[in-house]
């Protein structure tokens, strides 16, 4: 049995020998289809990766509230400059959302831009308030020394934490830890602990938190106020803004539907007419991206499918061309004693045959081709084996498929006809 | 002659062709008997049903009407697939244009007909390089059929029928596309079939082919006009009836 499938795939093999460019010609649709399946798979399934560890980032089961400076407000600030605008979340708030979420973890945060001075060393960043969770709901880790605690808030120490880029920036050659740094104009703070880089590009705002220090959230009332003054080139303006952001961090994924909706409620009572508060729930986020991933899924086993079905087409025309061809080498072989399923099975091997010809041939441009738009554009790209399993399996499949009808032609043709065809 | 086994016999067999309105009646009632051992020749002018009768005589066709039996069974109602297998293990095919395969070597043409009974192996290869020396092509066994002469792919062609040990051979104006000379040299290779006791039924349009034959049937109109003995091969067919039974 094995050696008989044996032979009549040699069979196949040396029957599209006989017209090699056009057996050639007829892969190159399945040859392409195959290849831009794999290729495309790998595009997605690295853009999809990559949405992925982006919100992951973000935090799966982490809820964020973040207040914004309401659009309207910007004219207003020409008029009244010396009248700080007030906006954004609430220390009251805060509380209001902790109680409300009893199983979830609650942090404020307060960002200020300040200078920050180290001896010859000086940046303009931001200055984060929080407190002691914050490490664990922002899924940051500390390299070295102690993150800030429930201790240095309620004794509004001048501690501080910084991130691994400032830390770098402020202390090239130096130890940080145990150091001053001088704040603004007057406020010390002492480095308590240096952060592990993270690598973000978001963080405070579009400030990276590598680039953020961290000092206790009442520590940051006490010294900085709620009113802010920003300098910006030749303008001014005054802002009265209690917390820049609350995270919260669900115990669970399942939770996190429920949580947003509690959050987005208390949200909504205050800020509904200001919209100065913003929450953005990353699992959501991701929900939508898998979404989009499904409908770019969708739109691209449209495009493989087609690409299949014109090579599909080429093939079943090759076989056609070829049962016409071969019609006394069917009366033949029918006179020796070869029954129609014979006839069905060897021209259906040789469709077969050539359809993964040219799925092994797009199999290997398929694996090459992510290689190259990684390199080209930048883009991640994954090639899951499954997936190329699936495009050759798919790459055979047709070819059978298509060889149905012209093998079932080959089958039923009279056997005294087909031995007298010239 | 009497006594010798029927391996294949009509039995008022007709053949019908519809045209339209207009019935062809290429076959109308033919009955005749082939015996182990028998060298028949068919004769009979363009159109009087010799192609017709060869058809059904392989089982490439089935009788309009009539009975045709080959061995001791009715074949004339069988299936495709059962006819498939008649012609498979019963029946050796000799063509006027040899039919060859072209993309499979010598030895791969011979074993066609055992690959169809699943029957390709170290046997089939031992068989096919023996009936290939008995043909005079031992050691043609891996060229293709193009690279050979007319006379060798006929050669082939005769060592391609003998490989299911058929209970006869069919062969269709077997030498009508040969020079004279490589005619007769297939002609003697028939000679000595016979005398190792093959059965051979014959279409030609030759008399000096007809003649080296036991019996000529004279087909006219599709009905048998008639059966000469020729009596100048009597010795041959004793002798070779001697070997076909020792076979
Ligand atoms: N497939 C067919 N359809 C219709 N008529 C046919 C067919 N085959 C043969 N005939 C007719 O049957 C008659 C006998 O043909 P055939 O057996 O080929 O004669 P021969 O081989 O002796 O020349 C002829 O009249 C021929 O036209
Ligand atoms: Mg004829």
């Amino acid at each position: 049995m094995i050696q008989g499938s044996w032979r009549i795939v040699r069979l196949g093999l040396k029957s599209l020998m006989l017209h090699k460019l056009r057996s050639s010609l007829t892969t190159a649709g399945i040859l392409f289809g195959v290849a831009s399946v794999i290729a495309m798979l790998a595009v997605g399934e690295g853009a999809k990766i990559e949405a992925l560890e982006r919100f992951r980032d973000m935090g799966v089961t982490n809820l964020i509230a973040r207040s914004k400076k309401p659009a309207e407000s910007l004219s207003n600030s020409q008029q009244s400059a010396w009248m700080p605008i007030g906006y954004g979340l609430q220390f009251e708030e805060a509380d209001l959302i902790a109680a409300s979420l009893p199983d979830a973890t609650v942090i404020r945060i307060r960002e200020i831009k300040k200078n920050m001075q180290r001896g010859e060393n000086f940046r303009s960043s931001i200055v984060v308030g929080t407190e002691a969770d914050f490490l664990e709901v922002a899924n940051m880790r500390v390299r070295e020394g102690r993150w800030l605690s429930n201790v240095d808030n309620e004794r509004l120490a001048n501690v501080c934490v910084l991130g691994a880029t400032l830390s770098r920036l402020l202390f090239p050659l130096e130890n940080p830890m145990g150091q001053t740094i001088l704040v603004g104009d007057d406020d010390r703070y002492r480095v308590v602990g240096v952060l592990a880089e993270q690598g973000r590009t978001a963080g405070a705002g579009s400030t990276p938190y590598d680039e953020c220090m961290f000092i206790p959230i009442n520590t940051s009332n006490r010294r900085f106020g709620v009113i802010l003054t920003n300098r910006s080139g030749g303008s001014f303006s005054r802002e009265r803004v209690e917390l820049h952001e609350v995270k919260v961090k669900m115990p669970d994924s399942t939770t996190v539907p429920a949580g947003a909706k509690i959050l987005r409620d208390l949200v909504e009572r205050q800020h509904k007419d200001k919209n100065d508060v913003l929450v953005t729930v990353p699992l959501e986020l991701l929900k939508q991206e898998e979404e989009s991933k499904r409908m770019f899924n969708i739109v691209l086993a449209v495009i493989a499918s087609i690409s299949l079905l014109v090579g599909g087409i080429g093939i079943m025309n090759v076989m056609l061309a070829t049962v016409t061809e071969r019609t006394r080498e069917i009366g033949i072989r029918r006179a020796l004693g070869a029954k129609r399923k014979h006839i069905i099975q060897q021209f259906l091997v040789e469709s077969g045959v050539l359809s993964a010809l040219g799925g092994v041939v797009g199999v290997a441009l398929g694996i090459v081709l992510p290689f190259l738009i990684t390199i080209w554009f930048d883009q991640k790209t994954i090639i899951l084996p499954h997936h190329v399993g699936l495009a050759f399996g798919i790459s055979a499949a047709v070819g059978v498929v298509f060889g149905i009808y012209p093998a079932w032609r080959a089958a039923n043709m009279d056997p005294v006809d087909a031995l007298r065809h010239e | 002659m009497t006594e010798r086994e029927i391996i294949a016999e009509f039995v008022d067999v007709h053949r019908h062709y519809t045209m339209g309105d207009n019935i062809v009646r290429a076959l109308n009632g033919v009955s005749m008997q082939v015996a182990r051992g028998d060298y028949l020749t068919i004769m009979g002018r363009s159109g009087s049903g010799k192609s017709t009768m060869l058809n059904l005589l392989g089982c490439l066709d089935r009788p309009t009407s009539g009975e045709y039996r080959v061995g001791n069974r009715d074949v004339s109602r069988l299936s495709d697939d059962a006819l498939s297998d008649v012609r498979g293990r019963e029946i050796g095919f000799i063509f006027q244009s040899f039919n060859l395969i072209p993309q499979l070597t010598v030895l791969e043409n011979l074993e066609v007909p055992l690959f169809y009974q699943n029957r390709v192996g170290a046997e089939s290869r031992k068989k096919a390089e023996y009936l290939a020396d008995r043909v005079g092509l031992g050691q043609r066994l891996e060229h293709k059929p193009l690279e050979l002469s007319g006379g060798q792919q006929q050669r082939v062609a005769i060592a391609r029928a003998l490989m299911n040990d058929p209970l006869f051979l069919l062969a269709d104006e077997a030498t009508g596309n040969l020079d004279s000379n490589t005619e007769a040299e297939i002609l003697d290779l028939f000679d000595d079939l016979r005398s190792d006791g093959v059965t051979i039924v014959m279409v030609t349009h030759n008399p000096a082919v007809a003649e080296r034959a036991d019996r000529t049937l004279w087909l006219k109109d599709g009905e048998v006009e008639k059966l000469i003995e020729n009596t100048r091969q009597t010795a041959t067919v004793a002798a070779g009836d001697a070997a076909g039974e020792q076979a």
